[in-house]
């Protein structure tokens, strides 16, 4: 006969198969980062909270073994038999393949889907993402963490560490208690002495029936117990204790506005706008991470600037040349009109091919230096393009070196060069 | 009369002791021999990890079983898939996992059908006793996977995986069939591990030391001493003795697969014996219990569900029909046994005159006992069977336009349905036949492989990819001959053949 031993093990071991996920994934990479980029092609700079469906062809991720294959000539058993009688012929299905094996064999293979499919976590897909943006891992853990936290205070418990314990409140707390407990008995007592004291006051009766000692010990013998009762009240007790409590609440409580400033001429291509969308998709994270409530204004400019939607921002085609500071002064307007300095944290990125009518770089520089500079909080411009320099780039670098802290710049030709220009912002909240 | 244990669908701790109690009884009564049980209460995430790791309690760490788990994750979150009705590992004690989520009756008939079915199975079937040592599969998984763990942080996990990825691929070419293997355990593997270290490279230099002999007239095959000099059929031992390339922790790893693929092999080849035995015994114990007044009206019902659902069988035109269901068709096997030992008819004394009014319990322990799949249907698929299972025998042959229907259950045809049910059980019919031949221990060094085709089938497409793997694992070329009536009809090589002559039939 078995002895049975039963356990409970529901509490242990929860994430067995974690390490086995992550080698599968690892051994996908180049599949799933594929899924991943066409996701951030497909989706708004937003919506990044969410994972991915992956799918992976099967002949890349079946385990081949050796087996048979179709042909050859087989008897095979099977259950359900109608009207089969011995002998009878069925004509077999026209190029079918003669059928192959018949059962389970088969239904593993070719039949049935063509892809592996499974979905990622929003964790696996950032960091896909982040990979692809070649983050710092302490940039990383910043960004996927849920929220940040900080601890305020919240009035007082009456439990807690000997580090938070309130002094002023728990004394008075025991003050309090003294009173209640003491104070009838102290009143009592105040009588029994008088009584006594009168008691003692007066002459003692002849007959010793009627002693006064009698009731003086009656009333002495209550008022030394109450005294001892007294005596016995804790001066502190566990209950008057009193600790100071802090609940966890999520930092991020202001607002912040991002600008993202797009140079939509003819020379911007899909591949320069997917590269600035990465740019934007990672200015937003950050937000997000330390605001709790973010907007984004799209603009995008050719010789003029327009305010778009993000479908229209990174999707519709436009030639013809470039004056940057146009969007430059929408910008301006819009955060004067929109979002006033007090409420708002103002962010901008913008990114160009570099391309711009000469004669307006200069008014770039100005405008950047009196008007907007002075009113947000980080400003980054990529530039992306392998080719020279032209002189916008030249007016910005002067704009830097008037506003190292918070004006950024760089060139690209790959995404995984965009985190530098974030390197400062995210150095300051990190630390 | 006895009260019910409970009632309603919730279960405590207490209670599945109560159960287990009143079914180890029972099943005590029955004759049922077994290990000592061990069962685990996990949660479904749990549940999905034992699923992933294919009944390994402990595994080592590999991307395919990420992949498994993947793909469970996902058919359980869909909902298109009920979770394991249950796992229970042959050890010992047996191991057997119960779902937080189940109710009281599944508790209960998991226990009766893992916890006193599949173990006595494990404990008596003559496979498992001849091919695996339950009491140290535990220790050695866990040998196992710590000489992984210490692989991968040595030579990287890259290369690890490349090896067992390799050896995966010739898992079921791992098991000798003719020859009785030593039990694994891991104390001795720790033990023999540092000797094997020192002497096998050594071996393995002698064979290739052999250096050729100059100007000999060695060209013509014939006269070359063959290597090995008899065809081998366990690819992954004679790798793990004979490449000339491994290295040792890399002969080590080929080692570890090839020995759990021994320790599954009796899993393999008693799926319907093992299911069936295991789904007599809840149903008979669980009866048991009705009849003793131990489970209630609403019990039964709930477990009749399950119970059909179980052991569901669609005909082979239904779009849910993949194959014999193994559950069925033991469990249709046992029961009909029972029968013609409580309720003989002329039939069953014609066909099974031993068994016919014989002791039920020991007919059944026999037949437990000293079978595997294609022997137990050989031996006792009855005529009621076939005839309840409507079973039919269909051929095709590739040279045929249509089917054949060769046999159905009626007097002509039993014998015939019994005897081609009984070879698909056979694993030399189901996998192909693949020997080592020889190796070119003078020339290239390279390892010729034959396959010898039964009834005209050939190897399928993948063949190239697994060759790959022998490849990775041989160092050298590799070469697999098909071999049709003595004749090669068709030629893989890898690397690829420069001349494509030899590939064509």
């Amino acid at each position: 006969m078995g002895i049975s031993h039963v356990v409970d093990r529901r509490l242990n071991g929860k994430n067995k198969s974690a390490v086995n996920r992550n080698r599968f994934l690892r051994r996908y990479r180049r599949h799933i980062k594929k899924a991943v980029s066409e996701a951030v092609h497909n989706r708004s700079i937003t919506d990044m909270e969410q994972g991915e469906q992956v799918s992976i062809p099967n002949e890349d991720i079946q385990e081949p073994v050796f087996h048979h294959g179709a042909g050859g000539n087989r008897e095979m058993v099977h259950p359900g038999n109608k009207e089969f009688v011995a002998g009878d012929r069925l004509p077999k299905p026209p190029g079918g393949g003669g059928g192959g094996s018949g059962q389970g064999q088969a239904s593993d293979q070719g039949e049935g889907m063509d892809e592996f499919v499974f979905q990622i976590t929003q964790e696996e897909f950032l960091d896909f993402l982040f990979d692809d943006l070649a983050l710092p891992f302490l940039v990383r853990k910043k960004l996927k963490d849920t929220d940040s936290f900080q601890y305020v205070h919240a009035g007082f418990t009456t439990d807690g560490t000997p580090a938070k314990l309130n002094v002023v409140r728990s004394l008075r707390k025991a003050y309090a208690r003294r009173i209640s407990l003491a104070g009838k008995r102290k009143r009592r007592i105040r009588e029994l002495e008088q009584q006594i004291a009168a008691l003692e006051a007066e002459p003692d009766a002849e007959d010793p029936a009627f002693s006064k000692e009698r009731p003086l010990e009656t009333l002495r013998e209550e008022r030394d117990e109450l005294k001892r009762q007294v005596k016995r009240i804790p001066w502190i007790d566990e209950i008057d204790l009193r600790y100071r409590q802090h609940r966890k609440e999520p930092k991020p409580s202001t607002s912040a506005v991002m600008f993202c400033l797009m140079d939509v001429s003819g020379s911007m291509t899909q591949v320069h706008k997917d590269i600035a969308k990465r740019f934007f998709i990672l200015l937003y994270l950050f937000l997000q991470k330390n605001y709790k409530r973010i907007e984004v204004v799209f603009i995008r400019h050719h010789t003029a600037a327009k305010e778009v939607d993000e479908e229209e921002f990174f999707y519709s085609r436009e030639t013809g040349g470039t004056i940057v500071s146009s969007a430059l002064k929408l910008m301006h307007r819009i955060i004067e009109e929109r979002y006033p300095t007090e409420d708002w944290n103002i962010y901008a990125a913008q990114a160009s091919d570099g391309d711009n009518w000469n004669d307006d770089s200069p008014i770039c520089r100005r405008l950047l230096k009196e008007k907007i500079l002075p009113l947000v909080q980080y400003y980054a411009y990529v530039e992306i393009t392998p080719h020279e320099h032209q002189a916008l780039w030249y007016e910005y670098e002067s704009v830097q070196e008037e506003f190292p802290e918070i004006f950024a710049m760089q060139q690209l030709t790959d995404a995984s060069e965009i985190y530098p220009i974030f390197r400062e912002l995210f150095e300051q909240k990190t630390t | 009369m006895t009260k019910p244990i409970s009632s309603g669908s919730d279960w405590s701790f207490d209670l599945i002791d109560e159960y287990d109690r009143e079914i180890a009884r029972i099943a005590a009564d029955f004759g049922l021999d077994t290990y000592p049980n061990q069962i685990e209460v996990i949660s479904a995430e749990q549940m999905m990890d034992a699923y992933s790791s294919v009944g390994m309690p402990v595994g080592y760490h590999h991307w395919s079983f990420g992949k498994q788990f993947v793909q469970t994750q996902k058919g359980y979150r869909r909902g298109q898939m009920g979770l394991a009705y249950e796992i229970v590992i042959n050890s010992n004690p047996c191991i057997a996992y119960l779902m937080e989520e189940n109710t009281m009756m599944m508790q209960a008939l998991v226990i009766a059908h893992a916890s006193y079915g599949h173990n006595s199975f494990f404990k008596n079937n003559y496979l498992f006793r001849t091919w695996t040592d339950a009491s140290s599969i535990v220790d050695y998984l866990m040998f196992a996977r710590n000489y992984v763990a210490e692989c991968e942080e040595r030579y990287g996990v890259d290369e690890v995986e490349a090896i067992l990825d390799s050896c995966h691929a010739l898992m079921n070419q791992g098991v000798d069939r003719y020859k009785r293997p030593p039990p694994i355990s891991a104390e001795e593997e720790r033990r023999r591990q540092k000797e094997r270290e020192e002497y096998r490279q050594q071996q393995v230099n002698d064979l290739w030391r052999t250096i050729p002999e100059m100007g000999g007239d060695d060209d013509g095959e014939g006269q070359q001493r063959r290597f090995p000099a008899e065809p081998q059929e366990n690819l992954l031992y004679f790798i793990e003795k004979n490449a000339p390339l491994l290295e040792t922790w890399q002969r080590e790893l080929v080692r570890i697969v090839r020995k759990i693929a021994q320790y599954f092999y009796p899993q393999r080849q008693t799926q319907v014996m093992n299911e069936g035995w295991a789904s007599f015994w809840h149903y008979t114990i669980i009866h048991q219990m009705y009849e003793e007044g131990l489970v209630d009206d609403g019990f039964m019902l709930e477990f009749y569900q399950n119970h059909t659902a179980v052991i569901y069988q669609p005909s082979f035109d239904s779009p849910y029909y993949s194959g014999l269901n193994p559950y069925t068709l033991g469990f249709s096997i046992y029961t009909d046994l029972k029968r013609m030992c409580e309720n003989p008819t002329d039939e069953d004394r014609e066909w099974f005159p031993d068994i016919a009014g014989s002791d039920w319990k020991q007919t059944l322990d026999f037949a437990m006992r000293n079978f595997k799949d294609e022997s137990f249907i050989l031996q006792y698929l009855s005529p009621r069977v076939m005839r309840d299972l409507k079973l039919f025998a269909i051929a095709d042959e590739e040279d045929d336009d249509a089917y054949e229907i060769k046999a159905i259950h009626d007097n002509r045809g039993y014998r015939r349905v019994r005897e081609k049910l009984a070879r698909q059980y056979n694993l030399s019919y189901r996998d192909p036949n693949i020997q080592v031949w020889n190796v070119n221990t003078r020339g290239d060094r390279s390892l010729l492989l034959r396959h010898t085709r039964v009834n005209g089938i050939p190897m399928a497409e993948e063949t190239q990819e697994v060759l790959k793997h022998v490849h990775r694992l041989w160092g050298f070329d590799v070469i697999l001959e098909s071999m049709d009536n003595g004749e090669v009809a068709e030629r893989y090589r890898v690397p690829p053949d420069s001349d494509s002559r030899n590939t064509a039939a």
